[in-house]
């Protein structure tokens, strides 16, 4: 080993400054990492930790600032660039082709060999097989990408960057779409890699996963950076108020007394509900649930197991090829959006800019969406201007919407401010069942706070919630009953104050399952 | 002659494969830009001035193959210019190619018209292959085809092997269905796209140059009569594949010419109809592929028609 002392750091940032137009997304920041170690960049979305870690790795150009690597000053024009300087980068939503296999993922874009025939082929898959072996990364090296777990797909990645020699890993939330097991997983990997002398960055807002897996933690607020200590210095309260600058929003979570009976009726029921999926494959399986008023019922699952499809059925934008469902007691035959819209269902799409709002319209408009026949904002085709205006004013403040004006392009507001928005928007036409697709995915800690009291909120008021999410903490948090899909089943059913996370997290992925399902049997 | 000992089989296949000889290299051509993410919607204004190009140089020069590369910077020039405009200044692909294709009908007949009838000097031969004579039926069909039939099977199957046989492929592939991916694997995405779109536009032209060269030996307006759009079909027909493109290519040669025989034997059929033909096929073939696949992922370069810009946000 040499002196640790005199060694420079890996990553040693200062003062930068990036601007967007007249959005300023990192003021003066400056930023160290030692060599070989596990450091996290907390910060909530917006704080510009992923503006940072685009600087590092040569994707944004910083307007003014320094970025030295192993202590020589640097300026990326690519990531090609970074990449030359040993710089990997692992992202959220990850750089690969689908259609490519990992192998040709991992090849693409480097020099060696133009010809790419068999028999090169064939030596490159043994070499990238044992080299992944050596680094505890397991994926099938031939399979096509599109057909590979999101955890699987990470692996690729963090193997691509290795692959080109990488020293310095980043990975932009490397965990926000992983199952429990599958973090822990990667946590393991990590150590593994940091054993072997690589540095490695990572951005998260995940508290619990920090304070256990990594040795050193910054922290970024509003495109500052505000504190940089050891995990030993710190804890998570005191992380969290460092994050949101104040104390953040408690989730206000009232227990069900137990006298409290059941209600009698069912709000909706499914029954051995199939469904297609995108490319005619059987998305649901005789799914079979229930959904009584005043309850939040939570659906865990990996993403892609039948999760979509589910939502979509129950709020008609698309039929089932069999079996039935029923709402408020009365079957429903042929649904379509507006029919099930009509009889009181919401819906939260996953994808909220492009199934939830029109992103290039203003928060009026989107707020309008679904109302704007009614007498209240039109008359005979025409709009009421300004009366709609004031209306949706008034939601924008109900509700802690933060936009410029009410005329601003939805678009450019934050993830968690869009979502508000969209909830607003469910939420004010009193629905009596919200279907809530991943509903603060992407948000960070103060927002997901916000989401999660307006569907507590709902609860209260005796509507039902159906929560389809791949976080568990949040299904965990949030919901008086927790159902598990795994291949368009129900496979598990828990009392959320019974279950532990290890246990659904088997259920999650196929290892156990509760009902005797004909297809697994 | 052995001519008159072939069979009407024969006789129809050979005439299937030389219509299809233009159709296959234009549609080569939409495919190599099109697997790069750009829609070239060019094609027919670039084989106009591809075939005006050759049509103009042999009858200066009387040199086919001086006609032929003049044919491919012809049809490399549109290609640069569509390039430019859906690369760099980043507008809507649709547009820039169908204003391409307008643009190109226009200057071509302003071109061409000049040199009213006159004939061009020169043909591009046949290649004759006598040792094949001696295999009875599909011997005697390609033993006298002509040289650009050849030229145009040769880059169809070099383009396979390029496309996936090598680095170059992957990134081609890559960058169609994951720019950005491609982008921050350092593959330069801008500059594989330029020289797609180009060597695209450069085949077209060569698809023009083989009209007149070799199928229909005289300038008229709007010489290739739709071709160009057929070829547009044929990208997505062939799915992106040019082993695929070859065989799609022979099937609506085919059709052209089942147009002309049945013309020879029913008179009473008008010819307008017969005209129609590879044109009602191909929205038919296009209908019953979309059917077929209407579950399937169909093969389509993911970015294809979306630019790609690096530092977009929102």
């Amino acid at each position: 080993m040499q002196k640790q002392s005199n060694m420079p750091y890996a990553i040693e940032v200062q003062n930068i400054v990036k601007t967007f137009g007249p959005v300023i997304a990192t003021n003066q920041v400056s930023f160290k990492v030692k060599k070989g170690e596990i450091h996290a960049l907390l910060g909530e979305n917006g704080a510009g930790k992923s503006t940072l870690m685009s600087i590092l790795y040569g994707l944004y150009r910083p307007d003014s600032g320094i970025l030295k690597i192993d202590g020589e000053v640097v300026s990326f024009k690519s990531p090609k660039e970074a990449a030359q300087k040993s710089i990997g980068m692992v992202h959220q939503n990850f750089q690969l082709v689908s259609t490519l296999t990992a192998f040709d993922n991992i090849l693409m874009g480097l020099p060696e060999s133009w010809w790419r025939g068999r028999n090169w082929r064939f030596k490159k898959v043994k070499e990238i097989e044992s080299l992944a072996k050596e680094y505890g990364l397991s994926f099938e090296v031939e399979r096509a990408v599109w057909q590979m777990s999101h955890g699987e797909k990470q692996r690729v990645e963090i193997f691509k960057a290795l692959y080109r020699q990488s020293d310095i890993i980043i990975l932009d939330e490397p965990t926000s779409v992983l199952t429990p097991q599958e973090s822990d997983d990667l946590y393991r990997t990590l150590k593994k890699l940091k054993e072997t002398g690589k540095t490695i960055v990572l951005t998260t807002h995940k508290l619990r996963e920090v304070m256990h897996a990594c040795d050193h933690i910054s922290i970024m607020r509003k495109g500052k950076m505000v504190a940089s200590m050891p995990s030993s210095e710190t804890n998570e309260r005191d992380l969290a108020r460092k994050l949101m600058g104040e104390m953040p929003v408690e989730v206000r979570r009232i227990e069900k007394s137990e006298s409290s009976t059941k209600p009698s009726k069912n709000l909706l029921e499914l029954q051995e509900i199939c469904a297609k999926g995108l490319h005619g494959e059987q998305a649901l399986n005789d799914l079979s649930l229930f959904v009584y008023p005043g309850e939040i019922v939570g659906v865990a699952g990996v993403a892609g197991n039948g999760q979509k499809q589910l939502a979509e059925i129950i709020t008609g934008m698309q039929n089932p090829t069999s079996g039935g469902i029923k709402f408020k007691g009365k079957w429903i035959n042929h649904s379509s959006i507006k029919g099930m819209i009509d009889i009181g269902i919401a819906h939260v799409p996953e994808d909220r800019l492009h199934t939830g709002m029109a992103g290039s319209l203003d928060a009026v408009d989107n707020l309008l969406m679904k109302d704007y026949k009614k007498e209240k904002h039109s008359n005979l085709g025409i709009m009421k201007h300004s009366r709609n205006l004031d209306w949706a004013k008034s939601i924008i403040n109900n509700y802690d919407v933060t936009t410029p004006s009410a005329n601003y392009p939805v678009r450019l507001l934050s993830g968690g401010n869009q979502q508000k928005l969209l909830l607003a928007r469910e939420i004010e036409g009193d629905p009596a069942l919200l279907v809530a697709n991943h509903p603060t995915q992407g948000l960070d800690v103060g927002a997901t706070a916000s989401v999660h009291n307006l569907l507590l909120d709902m609860r209260s008021r005796d509507r039902g919630v159906l929560l389809i999410s791949e976080d568990l903490d949040e299904i965990l948090k949030i919901s008086d009953r927790i159902l598990v899909i795994y291949q368009g089943m129900i496979t598990g059913e828990f009392e959320p104050s019974k279950a532990t996370r290890e246990e659904i997290g088997l259920y999650m992925t196929g290892s156990k399952t509760q009902f005797n399902v004909g297809a697994l049997a | 002659m052995e001519i008159f000992s072939m069979d009407i089989m024969q006789l129809l296949i050979i005439a299937s494969i030389s219509a299809a000889t233009p159709l296959l290299l234009a549609t080569l051509g939409g495919i190599l830009s099109e697997r790069a993410g750009i829609i070239n919607l060019g094609i027919e204004g670039m084989m106009l001035i591809g075939a005006v190009c050759a049509y103009i140089v042999s009858i200066y020069t009387d040199s086919e193959w001086l006609a032929i590369i003049f044919s491919l910077l012809g049809g490399s020039a549109l290609g640069a210019l569509l390039a430019f405009l859906c690369i760099t200044l980043r507008s809507n692909q649709i547009v820039a190619g169908l204003g391409i294709t307008l643009f190109a009908t226009g200057l071509s007949s302003y071109l061409g018209k000049s040199f009213g009838g006159s004939q061009p000097q020169t043909q591009i031969p046949n290649l004759d292959i006598p040792w094949l004579d001696n295999i009875p039926f599909f011997g005697e069909i390609f033993s006298h085809l002509n040289w650009m039939v050849w030229i145009s099977f040769f880059i169809a199957i070099v383009l396979y092997v390029a496309i996936f046989k090598t680095r170059w492929g992957l990134h081609l592939r890559a960058l169609g269905d994951g720019p950005a991916a491609a982008d921050n694997a350092g593959v330069n995405v801008y500059r594989y796209q330029y020289l797609m779109t180009i060597i695209g536009a450069a085949l077209c032209g060569l698809a023009g140059a083989t009209l007149i060269l070799v199928y229909t030996p005289s300038w008229n307006d709007g010489l290739t009569s739709g071709r160009g759009w057929i070829a547009v079909a044929l990208v997505i027909f062939s799915r992106w594949h040019p082993i695929n493109a070859i065989f799609c290519a022979i099937l609506f040669g085919l059709f052209e010419t089942l147009g002309f025989k049945v013309q020879l034997y029913y008179a009473d059929i008008p010819p307008y109809f017969l005209k129609m033909m590879p044109y009602l096929t191909t929205i038919v073939v296009l209908m019953w592929v979309g059917w077929r696949n209407k579950n399937k992922p169909n093969g389509q370069p993911i970015s294809l028609g979306k630019t790609y810009i690096r530092e977009q946000r929102g």
